[in-house]
């Protein structure tokens, strides 16, 4: 079954074409057939990944690897691509929950944009193309066709944020993410021209992800930290972190599956996902490992600062994402590559929930205000209010989901987040500042989610006489709510720690791609050290056979496990409380501010107006790249447009049209229609032709 | 006594050409026998004779010999040029059946086989190797076309196109086969091959005035068949004033056969002479395509802007042949199908562009065409790009071959001069898209509705460009096998 590998991408395609060709008329007939199409699509999809992925499992640990090559892409010199796609447990993991997630917010699609009129084809069409973008982003076997995918959900998330175009606001948050996007896509371009160059100084001119990891210690230090920083500048654009983040809370302009989806479960981590894959080269580089780690964990802290103070749900929800994307940087940074996948993972699951259940609410309030009238906007919690019984499901789900995020004990966000903040204060390159930072975040995250799910669901409902006109979503949004909801809970058990008992199911499956490089050093080192003195000799030698290059190192942190072994499981336990009671706070906090004494926010909000003011103005981060960035660019551009295009370019140009309207008017006398004078310039070209040779016969 | 040989009838070595020439025969017989609703049939009967010819030529292909006493190489680069002249006649036929809703004359027997026999002329003019058998191809071909360009019998500017390309034609031959009597009288003897070894063992007789004049000559004659400057002047004349079909089977097929012969000709007969070639080539190369595009921009007429632009093409093709390597031979091969694709196609649309009767091929009857005809439109871009070099269509990928390899052979300046070329052509090219989308019609006009040969001719052609461009590698694998078996 591996070598259909290439129906996953395919069907997507065949959905896009179906429906972007022929859309229109279908929905004319039948708007049922539309999203039949597009499901069914990706339901097939979906079943051929799960087919490889059972086979994928049956395997031996060391033998999950398979490529295929589908396609000659590009053969020139020596560069020399293929569209190819590669079977490893990196991959099929985020295939499976890709395409498992995306399946459900297309099913949830279908009740939310039901009443678009026209246009629901197209926004159809935009998630399948989404869908094939994504599945080729993730089992390219090579960074160019990785690119391409890169590139696509680019675009696609550029076209889904201006999905209703009409209201010029959505247009222009559009084109912000896209421009945004592009200069990460730019520096990770770059990275690849880098990269490629790099290796074939050494005669390896490949973009193969199995060739580049291969051979990857042929390139320099240096030239590893240049190339890890831009393909991160390019993981800041597409996943949203310090300093390019700017695009994502201005997405959510697009319709809410396209918040869930996009921006939340699948295409923002896929910076994350490059890393991961990336795991060999920037174990190369512990500065650029170090950079990543800091930006990560300041993203984590300054977006969860801004989300305690906004009012409309979906920017509370992307501020948590930016903050939670920030969490699983930091735990790439510290060379916990599983762990930052595993988040990745859980993060799907709540996220998407979160976004769901908020589309739900937001589509409740916009009907009740439809129904009598009423231009509020069904996106502000203060407008909201008491939907707990009016939308049961909704609240349920969601509540479970708030659980998760908050790292609350036995749901899934909290092993993930848990083993990111343990790795951040126990692994070699982590410290107690990375880990205070993430553990702050983590406080400031269960308040701020659990402010939301009070001014939402709790006390009375603010909405004014659209009160009793709210009213539980259709079925078809219900169902992938409560099967998010499931997986939410429940996800979390595929990685149980050591500490906890467990055997860290999701470790020792991703253990194949993430133990190429040092990753895996320094995993064994912290596996070695919490599980106390015994295994640290029998890593250590297992590290030395691993890289004779890294043997000194690794013997280190190796010893250094063996000594603190009892020490640290002693400390994960401890950290592992300190964080679930920092959350319990943040929680606590918020049910005083929000259900007990109400008008304590208002008054601290005076009180600290400043700082108030500074969050609910996002720290002004738009309005100094405003001042910074755009507006020197504008000024530039607007001497380019006067200056120099109208001044000089069209001065020449027009010069130019003037001379060539003389030649041609002189032209035009030859070409005068008489077969004479075109007899005459063959003679012409006869006597030069002739002139020429006989000179050269001399 | 003389022997006399009489060479074998390998008739496997000239199966499509063969299968081409019956077709035509065949349509003309029906159209005699036939009766009035027989006529339909005629271009079927060509399709099906153009399909075979096609499968055959794939089915025979891999043998490599010398056939008929020399007269024809059966070679790869043979093979390429036959494939595309096939693909070009198919795609011609496909746009004629639709065509004769604007143009009834051209449903008659005589007009599918002079086009299938120009076909035939074509294909030979690739595989000949005897400068005899060219000449017979070449005229084969030409007479054919001057029929064909002035087959509206009753409107005056295709008569007047025929007339000219004919006078022009004949004098342009002339000068062809003085030039091969030259080299007749230099070497003593056609036989292309055997040009080739006996310069190569005769050095000292290469530069003498009978040999340079047979080449000078023999390049006029070819220049005149690839509308090279300044051998141009006939082509926006002859293009406008043909019907459009014909437009579209002549700019491509006959360039592509006439520059098969001339890279045969001069790489295998004249090898040795490459360096004295080169500069009067590098000059041609340059004027040629920055004549044709400089000129280009100024037309409002759609035919004598391809016109020119064809000339332009000739330009970035003489580069190939100025940098002369296998690598650019294959290139020169590769660019020709992906410029016959699009050629044939913008030519399909415009033929598309009329009504009984009628044709619109002012450049502002282009005007809202895009969003009125969004098939036509969109092929018409995709073609339009691929003419202008950008990705991801074919043009873009053949300039990107002949480029390269001009740069690697130290034609730098050549290479400059050929992108600055494409960026003027970019204004001219882009102008016709931007008056389908960007701007409201002038006039009314009304057209048929595209018929379903036109559909497959336009599907087929854009499959064509968008394929050489996204995966180039069949077809440039292709070319470079085809390129290397250049007898």
């Amino acid at each position: 079954m591996f070598d259909y590998i290439w129906l996953v991408p395919v069907f997507p395609a065949i959905g896009v074409l179906i429906n972007g060709l022929l859309g229109r008329r279908i929905e004319a007939v039948s708007k049922h057939l539309i999203h039949w199409i597009a499901c069914g699509m990706i339901a097939l999809s979906f079943t051929v990944t799960c087919v490889i992925f059972y086979q994928l499992l049956q395997l031996p640990g060391d033998q999950r690897f398979y490529q295929v090559t589908c396609l000659d892409w590009i053969q020139s010199g020596v560069l020399q691509t293929y569209i190819a796609y590669q079977i490893d447990p990196l991959s099929m993991m985020m295939a499976m929950f890709v395409i498992g997630i995306g399946f459900l917010i297309h099913i949830y699609s279908i009740g939310y944009m039901w009443e678009d009129e026209g246009r629901y084809y197209r926004f159809f069409v935009y998630l399948n193309l989404f869908m094939f973008s994504m599945i080729n982003l993730i089992l390219a076997n090579n960074y160019l066709l990785m690119f391409l995918g890169w590139e696509g959900v680019g675009l696609c998330s550029y076209l889904l944020i201006g999905f209703w175009f009409d209201d010029e606001a959505n247009a222009i948050a559009g084109k912000k993410a896209f421009i945004t996007n592009r200069v990460g896509d730019f520096a990770f371009l770059i990275g690849m021209f880098l990269l490629f160059t790099g290796l074939g100084e050494h005669g390896v001119w490949s973009l193969q992800f199995s060739e580049v990891f291969t051979h990857v210690h042929y390139l320099s230090q240096s030239q590893a930290t240049m190339i890890c920083l831009l393909f991160f500048i390019g993981c800041t654009a597409k996943s949203a972190q310090i300093p390019l983040y700017v695009w994502l809370p201005d997405a959510m302009a697009g319709p809410t599956p396209v918040s869930a989806l996009i921006h939340a479960a699948t295409m923002v981590t896929s910076g994350v996902y490059m890393i991961s894959r990336s795991n060999v080269l920037f174990s190369m580089s512990p500065f650029a490992m170090g950079v990543v780690a800091t930006v990560g964990a300041l993203t984590a802290i300054f977006a969860a600062s801004i989300g305690l103070v906004q009012n409309d749900i979906k920017k509370v929800l992307a501020y948590s994402t930016v903050s939670q994307l920030g969490y699983m940087f930091l735990g790439l940074g510290v060379g916990a590559f599983a762990a930052g996948m595993f988040h990745v993972l859980t993060h799907a699951f709540f996220k998407a929930l979160l976004f769901l259940g908020s589309g739900a609410v937001i589509h409740s309030m916009h009907h009740a205000y439809h129904k009598v009238h009423c231009h509020d906007d069904p996106q502000d919690m203060r407008n909201m209010g008491g939907l707990k019984a009016k939308t049961p499901i909704t609240f349920w789900t969601f509540l479970i989901a708030t659980l998760a995020i908050s790292g609350i004990p036995g749901f899934s966000g909290f092993f993930s987040k848990d083993e990111i903040l343990w790795q951040a204060w126990s692994s070699p390159q982590g410290s107690w500042i990375l880990w205070l930072i993430g553990a702050v975040a983590a406080g400031m995250t269960a308040f701020y989610m659990f402010r939301l799910v009070f001014m939402t669901f709790f006390n009375e409902c603010r909405a004014g006489e659209a009160c009793e006109h709210i009213h539980e979503s259709p079925p078809s949004m219900t169902g992938p709510l409560c099967v998010l909801a499931f997986l939410a809970a429940v996800g979390g058990y595929l990685g149980v720690p050591h500490a906890l008992g467990g055997s860290n199911l999701f470790h020792q499956f991703l253990e194949p791609v993430m133990g190429l490089g040092d990753g895996k050093l320094l995993h064994d080192a912290t596996q070695a050290a919490s599980h106390g003195v015994e295994h640290a000799a029998q890593a250590a030698g297992h590290l030395m056979h691993a890289a004779a290059g890294h043997v000194a190192e690794a013997a280190g942190h190796a010893a250094e496990g063996a000594e603190h072994g009892g020490e640290s499981m002693f400390m994960e336990y401890l950290l592992m409380v300190v964080s679930v009671a920092l959350a319990c706070f943040g929680i606590l906090i918020a049910y005083i501010f929000y259900i007990r004494k109400r008008e304590i926010p208002a008054a601290l909000a005076e009180k600290y107006s400043f700082i108030h003011r500074l969050l609910l103005n996002k720290w002004y981060v738009d309005e100094l790249y405003d001042l910074v960035i755009i507006s020197p660019l504008r000024g530039f551009a607007y001497f380019l447009w006067r200056g120099v295009d109208v001044g000089v370019v069209d001065y020449i140009v027009n010069g130019v049209a003037r001379v060539v309207g003389w030649g041609s008017s002189v032209v035009r006398y030859i070409q005068s229609g008489y077969v004479q004078s075109y007899a005459v310039s063959v003679v012409f070209g006869t006597v030069v032709l002739l002139a020429y040779y006989f000179l050269k016969a001399l | 006594m003389l022997e006399f040989v009489v060479p074998a009838l390998n008739l496997k070595a000239i199966l499509p050409q063969l299968i081409l020439a019956l077709t035509a025969l065949t349509v003309l017989l029906v159209d005699v026998f036939a009766g009035k609703d027989g006529k339909t049939s005629l271009g079927g009967l060509s399709l099906i004779g153009v399909v075979a010819a096609l499968v055959t030529l794939f089915l025979s292909r891999g043998d490599f010999e010398s056939a008929y006493a020399g007269m024809l190489a059966v070679d790869g680069f043979g093979f390429f040029i036959t494939l595309i002249i096939c693909l070009v006649a198919l795609l011609s036929i496909l746009v004629a059946i639709s065509y004769e809703k604007v143009c009834p004359e051209i449903r008659s027997g005589e007009f599918y086989s002079l086009l299938l026999f120009a076909a035939f002329g074509m294909s030979f003019m690739g595989s000949a190797s005897n400068l005899i058998m060219i000449f017979v191809a070449l005229e084969t071909m030409s007479i054919s076309i001057y029929v064909l360009a002035g087959f509206k019998r009753d409107n005056l500017k295709s008569i007047e196109s025929a007339l000219k390309y004919f006078l022009l034609g004949a004098f342009a031959s002339g000068f062809l086969l003085f030039g091969f009597a030259l080299i007749y009288g230099a070497a003593g003897t056609l036989d292309i091959v055997k040009l080739g070894s006996f310069f190569t063992a005769h050095p000292d007789l290469l530069h003498q005035p009978l040999v340079m004049g047979g080449v000078a000559l023999m390049t006029v004659g070819f220049g005149f068949k690839i509308a090279m400057f300044p051998f141009h002047m006939w082509t926006p004349d002859v293009y406008e004033g043909a019907p459009s079909v014909v437009t579209g089977f002549m700019a491509t097929g006959v360039k592509a056969a006439a520059f098969a012969a001339l890279v045969r000709v001069f790489f295998v007969a004249f090898a040795a002479l490459q360096t004295d070639w080169t500069t009067i080539m590098w000059i041609a190369a340059l004027l040629t395509m920055t004549v044709g595009n400089l000129i280009a921009i100024s037309q409002t007429n759609i035919k004598r802007m391809l016109a020119y632009s064809s000339i332009a093409h000739a330009g970035y093709l003489l580069i190939g042949f100025v940098v002369g390597s296998e690598i650019a031979r294959s290139a020169i091969l590769f660019y020709l199908l992906g410029y016959a694709f699009a050629n044939i196609g913008a030519f399909a649309v415009i033929s598309a562009m009329g009504s009984k009767g009628e044709e619109y091929n002012e450049l502002s009857d282009f005007q809202g065409v895009g969003f009125k005809y969004p098939m036509l439109g969109l092929t018409m871009s995709i073609f339009l790009f691929s003419m202008a070099g950008i990705p991801p269509a074919a043009g873009f990928m053949g300039k990107f071959f002949i480029f390269s390899e001009a740069i690697k052979a130290g034609y730098v300046w050549l290479a400059i001069f050929g992108v600055i070329n494409s960026v003027i052509s970019l204004y001219y090219y882009l102008g016709v898209i931007v008056r389908m989308y960007f701007k409201d019609p002038e006039r009314e006009i009304s057209i048929a509705a595209p018929a379903g040969t036109l559909v497959a001719a336009l599907s087929l052609a854009a499959f064509g460009v968008l394929q050489m461009g996204i995966f180039p590698s069949y077809v440039w694998d292709l070319a470079r096998a085809s390129a290397k078996m250049l007898m």
